[in-house]
């Protein structure tokens, strides 16, 4: 096997829910060593509440989401409670190289485990606390999940049909909030290694969200223009939007920069009569004329099936995709051929679909090494073997339910 | 002065529009040197809005201008022999190539990974593409809108009577610049120890599917296509998530996701425990042993309930309980914020032909190392002498004939 990029990276990660864990889980298919530190009396909580529990889900190493979003990642359990497990993850983060949470700002300080401490424990520790709006600020202890975010950020705002409600972005707010937190961590830790330094990162997820849309926020000030809600128009582009074919809720996305492209569409259309007239002859009447002219592209996208368009329009320089489903994307060609997906084999679910790393490293390839951890199962491997506890010892921590 | 996070790393941009700038400008904004290269009609991004006054000129894009802080740029036209050769040149110094390229183009231009290797090994090169570097799809064409059907997010946005959506303002090229911002740093910390680079392959399309979050569990668990809309039904065998979504209140939308049982009983409390609410059925909800329950439509009374409220009273008097509630923001009120205001998180920073303009900033602060706007967005060619002269040496006589010539 290759190295990894990030072997010899060790992170103690208190993260939970879906931010946290994504990010940390970013650095885990690079090859760091992550140790989730739970317990069994708060366990990360969507091992057991999620939009995604198991049907059947009893325990906590039922969750599929779980198990997707903690990839790579080792387990303890220690009851952060007792100050004696307090002692135990101080350890924990004496040798390793980052701490991570997404509590609510606050609560590493009142576990004793807030930055000042632990940079006495590790001088060159890097941490990353990420919130919903961050750790200082008047509405700094504000809860939130993802839809909070995207709301709170801006971009729910401009998601939306024509003169419809805002539409609410679920999860993968919480994802891309949480590539964030992975690039701040990386750049400290490239700080550390040309300076020896360590830091502590606040990090705010609504803010996260914000960074993308610069362009209406710089209209606003620019122009006190509010962007609005434009279904699928785009600023100039037309035709722009997803069109229903064949099958059942299968959908083209078709997007028509030039009058080159629109030639070519056109023409794979069999140069139908209306498409001739005046109004679609230039890219601005185009964009003034689109909604008539998207019912007619689709009576046309209606009768073929999404991938034999994409394939048609792709073949005369049309960009031309098919709106994939959670299943199809399983089985797309080009994703198969990429190996966008890997396969675990899960103690207590069994064979596992999940996504493979999104980069590709020619040198150091990152990979999917194992299942998302179960609770607890990395005890001995991280009090033993990494801190070098003897067997009684850890079965004392056991006993006093401190590992737990 | 505090020192930044990525000072000393020295990145050469050749990318356009939104997602190899955005990648470059997150390594700018923390310190890395960037030098963009742009052809000499500019980069496209230029010719996008927002203008000030709505008056396009290439100088004042809003687009360009926020993408694109902290980094130099010179203009250098890769169709001559010459421009080849300069580029080859500052690659040779540089420790990070990012570009965004058709995969075949770096090929054409002679700057193909091997190509680039050879001229130093050390090297990262970090190309951002709608479908990467291999696959049947590979040359396929693509804009945001067709990289967010293939990465399978346009499936799940939007009603499900209606088309998929668009999240708007190039998502697809957000996502995959911060992968690859992730990508490029973490070869450039392997450099440290290997002294080796390497190409980092990143896909818009991979990029996006990465982060769509329960659509997997549908089909790796259930077997299932996640519809565009998730209903209690979905999950009616699971434990509950209800009421969560954006729903309409007094002046404007309000956003509510209740999770666990106590922010259940809390909402309750928020809206004035309706006589409905109260009912027990609704809090066995939560319970997964319970049947039935879930068949019952709260949504109306819900939706009725919270239009006695106004946006702030719910999200103050939800948050003071513990809810995640919160107002659905339009841009002027991201601004105004006043979290963001007392977090510091917009930084004026003048132009000197835009003016001076609010940007956003960073979403993380680093205590050590702080994110700032150094310089604003290059004007195009602005480090041509600078760069061209002081840096590779050449001659004033050959900026000339450079600029006269077209290479420039």
């Amino acid at each position: 096997m290759t190295r990894l990029p990030l072997e010899g990276i060790r992170v103690a990660d208190f993260t939970w829910a879906w931010a946290g864990p994504y990010g940390t889980m970013q650095l885990a298919l690079m090859g760091a060593e992550v140790i989730k530190i739970e317990s069994t009396k708060r366990p990360d909580h969507s091992r057991m509440r999620s939009l995604a529990s198991g049907p059947t889900a009893t325990g906590p190493n039922q969750a599929p989401i779980f198990n997707e979003l903690n990839l790579n990642k080792l387990s303890v359990t220690l009851d952060l409670t007792q100050p004696k497990a307090v002692e135990l993850a101080k350890r924990v983060i004496a040798v390793s190289d980052v701490v991570a949470d997404n509590f609510r700002p606050g609560t590493m300080d009142k576990l004793g485990l807030g930055y000042e401490v632990l940079r006495q424990v590790k001088p060159d520790i890097i941490m990353l606390s990420s919130s919903a709006v961050g750790a200082i600020g008047p509405e700094r202890l504000y809860v939130g999940y993802a839809p909070t975010f995207s709301a709170l950020g801006g971009i729910a705002h401009l998601t939306g049909y024509d003169d419809g409600p805002p539409i609410p972005l679920m999860g993968s707010s919480d994802l891309r909030s949480a590539t964030a937190t992975a690039f701040a961590i990386l750049s400290a830790l490239y700080h550390r290694a040309q300076t020896g330094e360590g830091q502590f990162i606040d990090l705010s997820s609504r803010e996260t969200i914000s960074v993308l849309i610069g362009d209406a926020i710089l209209d606003y000030t620019m122009n006190h223009r509010v962007a609005d809600r434009h279904g699928n128009r785009d600023q100039i582009m037309a035709p722009h939007n997803y069109y229903a074919c064949r099958d059942k809720d299968t959908w083209i996305a078709i997007a028509v920069a030039t009058d080159l492209e629109w030639q070519a569409l056109c023409h794979a259309m069999g140069d139908p009569p209306w498409a001739a007239d005046v109004k679609y002859a230039d890219v601005y009447s185009r964009w003034q004329h689109q909604d008539e002219m998207d019912r007619l592209i689709e009576e046309w996208t209606s009768r073929h099936s999404h991938y034999q368009l994409a394939e048609m329009l792709q073949k005369v320089g049309v960009a031309a995709t098919p709106a994939l489903s959670g299943t199809e994307m399983f089985r797309d060609p080009h994703l198969l051929e990429r190996e966008f997906a890997a396969e675990v084999e899960h103690p207590v679910m069994g064979k596992m679909v999940v996504i493979g790393p999104p980069w590709k490293f020619s040198g150091t390839p990152a990979r999917v090494m194992r299942y998302g951890p179960l609770l607890g199962e990395h005890n001995d491997y991280v009090f033993g073997e990494i801190l070098g506890m003897s067997r009684e010892e850890i079965q004392e921590f056991v006993d006093e339910k401190v590992i737990n | 002065m505090a020192d930044r996070a990525l000072d000393g790393i020295k990145v050469v941009e050749l990318a356009q529009l939104v997602a190899g700038p955005y990648c470059a400008k997150l390594l700018a904004d923390l310190g890395a040197d960037v030098l963009k290269v742009e052809p000499p009609c500019g980069d496209r991004a230029r010719s996008l809005g927002p203008f000030p006054g709505d008056c396009p000129h290439h100088e004042q894009s809003g687009l360009f201008l926020y993408l694109n802080t902290n980094k130099r740029g010179i203009t250098l036209n890769l169709q001559a022999h010459t421009g080849r050769e300069i580029l080859r040149e500052l690659v040779r110094r540089a420790d990070v190539l990012v570009e965004d390229g058709p995969p075949p183009a770096m090929a054409w231009l002679g700057l193909d990974y091997e190509a680039l290797r050879e001229i130093n090994p050390g090297l990262v090169v970090t190309s951002i593409t709608p479908f990467g570097q291999s696959g049947p799809y590979r040359d396929y064409k693509a804009y945001d809108i067709t990289c967010q059907a293939a990465g399978g997010i346009a499936y799940v946005t939007g009603d499900p009577e209606q088309e998929p959506l668009i999240v708007p303002g190039n998502q697809a090229d957000y996502q995959a610049a911060l992968n690859a911002a992730v990508g490029t740093l973490a070869a450039l910390l392997c450099r440290e120890t290997s002294g080796q680079g390497q190409h980092v392959d990143i896909s818009e399309q991979e990029s996006i599917a990465s982060v769509l979050g329960d659509v997997i569990s549908f089909f790796s668990y259930q077997g299932r296509v996640r519809p565009r809309r998730v209903k209690p039904q979905d999950f009616a065998d699971f434990r509950l998530l209800w009421p969560a979504g954006i729903y309409p209140c007094k002046d404007g939308y309000i956003n509510i996701t209740v999770l666990e049982p106590h922010q259940w009983r809390s909402f309750v409390d928020l809206i004035g425990n309706p006589p409905w609410a109260t009912d027990p059925r609704y809090e066995d909800r939560y319970f997964p042993q319970e049947q039935g329950a879930a068949d019952i439509d709260l949504e109306p009374l819900i939706t009725e309930a919270l239009g006695h409220f106004t946006r702030e009273e719910l999200s103050h008097e939800g948050q003071r309980r513990r809810i995640p509630v919160s107002p659905v923001y339009d841009a002027s009120e991201v601004l105004r914020s006043p979290q963001l205001v007392e977090r510091g998180f917009f930084v004026p920073a003048r132009h000197p032909a835009a003016g001076t303009l609010t940007y956003p900033g960073a979403p993380y602060k680093l205590g050590q190392t702080p994110w700032r706007i150094e310089r604003t967005a290059p004007l195009l060619g602005e480090h041509n002498e600078e760069v061209l002269v002081k840096e590779l040496g050449l001659s004033r006589t050959d900026l000339v004939k450079m600029a006269q010539s077209g290479i420039i």
